[in-house]
């Protein structure tokens, strides 16, 4: 396997989508590619920390004030 | 030997269905539930698509009235969830569409480009990389390196990884071909993959063996 083919299966790789040969092919190439590693490593890692921090945070304060306008303007439609 | 699988209840594959109904039948607090379920999650998106917190605080509000008002057009063949994130990616792009004064805005913005999508930096990253910056300084550098991507690839980013939804939900959410949506989505993940490695590879004295490349 190739680098540019591991990379073509990056995506189902991180999604635990591969299974059986191909799976062998990629263990493989990633014990001899440093690069790959570090690629499929480093991606793994992007995604978790955009998962775990709250980059745009809905204050308590500004939550309550938007429900209660949305409720209000529901309330009218009705 | 066979066995036989479960067969999903049509509460397993929607959730929100019985509030949904009881919205439909008149119960305007069952929709509050709803409200509280989703409201930070619609906020999140909009804020990703335009970029406003002020743009955002109104398509949340936007989004959540109209879905109220066409909720007898919901079928319940896909989420609730779904459902009402694809009137909130419209919701936004329209208040975009408003910002950049009429120019039309859709999400194939800016997707030419085919940056980033080899990756070339093969720096590895430094133990737990975010224990080296602040709490305001970490989510200063997550906002600008996600801002700094396409929106189309922004958005499938967001609901794929941040929000958890499958590429099927993505791609009927986002009205794109479940290719489209793995092609952006792959893109948006080694983007900003390589811009967050300027912040978090490791020093030069950390750096391990060099790694061969075939």
């Amino acid at each position: 396997m190739t680098c540019t083919e591991f990379l073509a299966m990056l995506d189902d790789v991180i999604d635990e989508a591969i299974a059986g040969q191909t799976r062998s092919e990629i263990e493989t190439h990633l014990r001899g590619c440093g690069h790959c590693e570090v690629v499929l490593n480093t991606t793994r890692q992007t995604i978790e920390i955009y998962r775990c921090h709250e980059i745009y945070s809905l204050p308590t304060k500004v939550s309550e004030r938007l429900h209660a306008a949305i409720m209000a303007r529901c309330a009218k439609v009705r | 030997m066979s066995t036989i699988q479960p067969v999903a209840s049509e509460n397993d594959l929607n959730p929100d269905l019985a509030l949904v109904e009881k919205v439909r039948a008149g119960d305007v607090a069952a929709y509050d539930a709803l409200v509280r379920k989703y409201e930070r999650q619609i906020f999140r998106i909009a804020q990703h698509i335009t970029q406003n917190r002020e743009d955002a605080e109104d398509v949340m509000q936007d989004a959540f009235v109209k879905a109220f008002e066409k909720l007898d057009q919901f079928q319940g063949n896909s989420k609730f969830y779904t459902w009402l994130v694809r009137i909130a990616v419209n919701e936004s792009l329209m208040r975009l569409r408003k910002r950049r004064t009429g120019r039309v805005v859709s999400m194939d913005d800016e997707i030419l480009t085919e940056e980033g999508s080899v990756p070339r930096d093969f720096a590895d990253w430094a133990p737990n990389p975010e224990d080296n910056y602040s709490q305001a300084e970490l989510a200063e550098i997550l906002k600008k390196t996600i801002q700094g991507l396409p929106p189309g690839f922004r958005v499938v980013f967001v609901l794929r990884d941040v929000d958890g939804l499958s590429t099927e939900e993505t791609a009927q959410t986002l009205g794109l071909s479940i290719p489209a949506v793995k092609s952006r989505l792959l893109r948006a993940r080694l983007q900003l993959r390589e811009r967050l490695s300027r912040y978090f590879k490791r020093k030069p004295a950390q750096k391990s063996a060099p790694a061969k490349r075939s």
